[in-house]
């Protein structure tokens, strides 16, 4: 399957769910309605497509009133060797998305992470809570909001800031 | 040895002596400076030539600790209660940029410097210190080690 049919084919399947497609570096990029990440990827985990890898999942703020945060998946199918590339936007307010842990087991961690760093809910997460940081810890670090300096201590520190 | 069967010297001459040539060290090692520490520790530049050869993975053996890396503030408890449990008389290395000061992690999780949670006695600079330099911090450490007021126990107590 190339490039174009491939597309071409994914899009027939998903229908309304993908909104747009571009290009990184001949790897394939769809951008995606954030109400249909979890339908989406669960049809393009099947044949004939069999992106059986969720190889990576991450977030962008990009710090604007509309489509603050963009949620970025990584797909890899081993059985065809190639990668693709989806993004979801979500709204600044009280941004949530649906799990993919029925999909992915690996998908708790890293959408734990994601929860974390920029405080997107994810919705259908057995276990949604701070990996990184530390229990008590207020504010989501990776935000454009969060001030980059502000540390808080567990312990009392000598001349602290 | 005829005429030199004996020996005078100060109590706290020969402490410092004793105790600088003893060092049992801690390595509390988080981050890439520990490369730079297993070669200063090991037979290429080995610091047993100086009396600290002797690795303690137990803070309560040991008496000097090497905090060798960042330290983030998710950490700084932990390494609050290694030099707790340490017995004294007890000393500190800060080893590399990280541990001396941050480093050049300027952000909301890295401890900005090991001496905002524990009593430091040497900053070795460097990111990371070359060996050469480890063994220069070591040296300036033991100086500190036989100059210092000795803390003994039968000592009399102000």
């Amino acid at each position: 399957m190339g490039p174009e049919t491939l597309i071409d084919a994914i899009r027939t399947k998903l229908g309304p769910a993908v909104e747009g497609v571009a290009d990184s570096f001949g790897d394939p990029v769809l951008i995606l309605r954030s109400d249909s990440v979890l339908a989406s990827m669960a049809a393009l985990r099947e044949a004939p497509f069999e992106y059986a890898v969720l190889l990576d999942l991450t977030c962008v703020d990009f710090a604007a009133p509309e489509g603050r945060f963009e949620l970025v998946y990584h797909l890899f199918s081993l059985s065809r060797n190639v990668r693709l590339r989806l993004k979801a936007s979500v709204a600044a307010a009280d941004p949530a998305v649906e799990s993919l842990t029925g999909l992915w087991k690996n998908a708790e961690w890293l959408e734990r992470e994601v929860f974390d760093m920029f405080g997107v809910r994810f919705e259908g997460h057995p276990y949604l809570r701070r990996i990184l940081t530390y229990e008590g810890f207020e504010g989501h670090p990776l935000r454009k909001t969060y001030p980059w300096r502000l540390a808080q201590p567990r312990i009392p520190l000598k001349d602290g800031e | 040895m005829s005429g030199f069967d004996f020996l005078t010297t100060r109590l706290e001459t020969a402490l410092g002596w004793g105790r600088k040539f003893s060092l049992f060290h801690y390595p509390f090692i988080t981050a890439c400076c520990g490369m730079e520490y297993m070669s200063a520790a090991c037979a290429h530049f080995d610091i047993d030539r100086f009396g600290a050869g002797l690795t303690r993975f137990s803070p309560r053996q040991a008496d000097l600790l090497l905090v060798v890396g960042t330290v983030p503030h998710k950490l700084a408890p932990v390494l609050r209660t290694v030099y707790d449990q340490m017995l004294e008389p007890k000393w500190v290395i800060a080893f590399g940029a990280c541990a001396v000061s941050g480093g050049i992690y300027r952000n909301y999780a890295v401890v900005q410097g090991i001496d905002r949670i524990v009593p430091v006695d040497v900053y070795i600079p460097g990111c990371p210190p070359r060996p050469e330099t480890v063994l220069d911090g070591l040296m300036k450490l033991q100086d500190k080690i036989q100059n210092q007021e000795q803390d003994w126990r039968w000592a009399r107590k102000p």
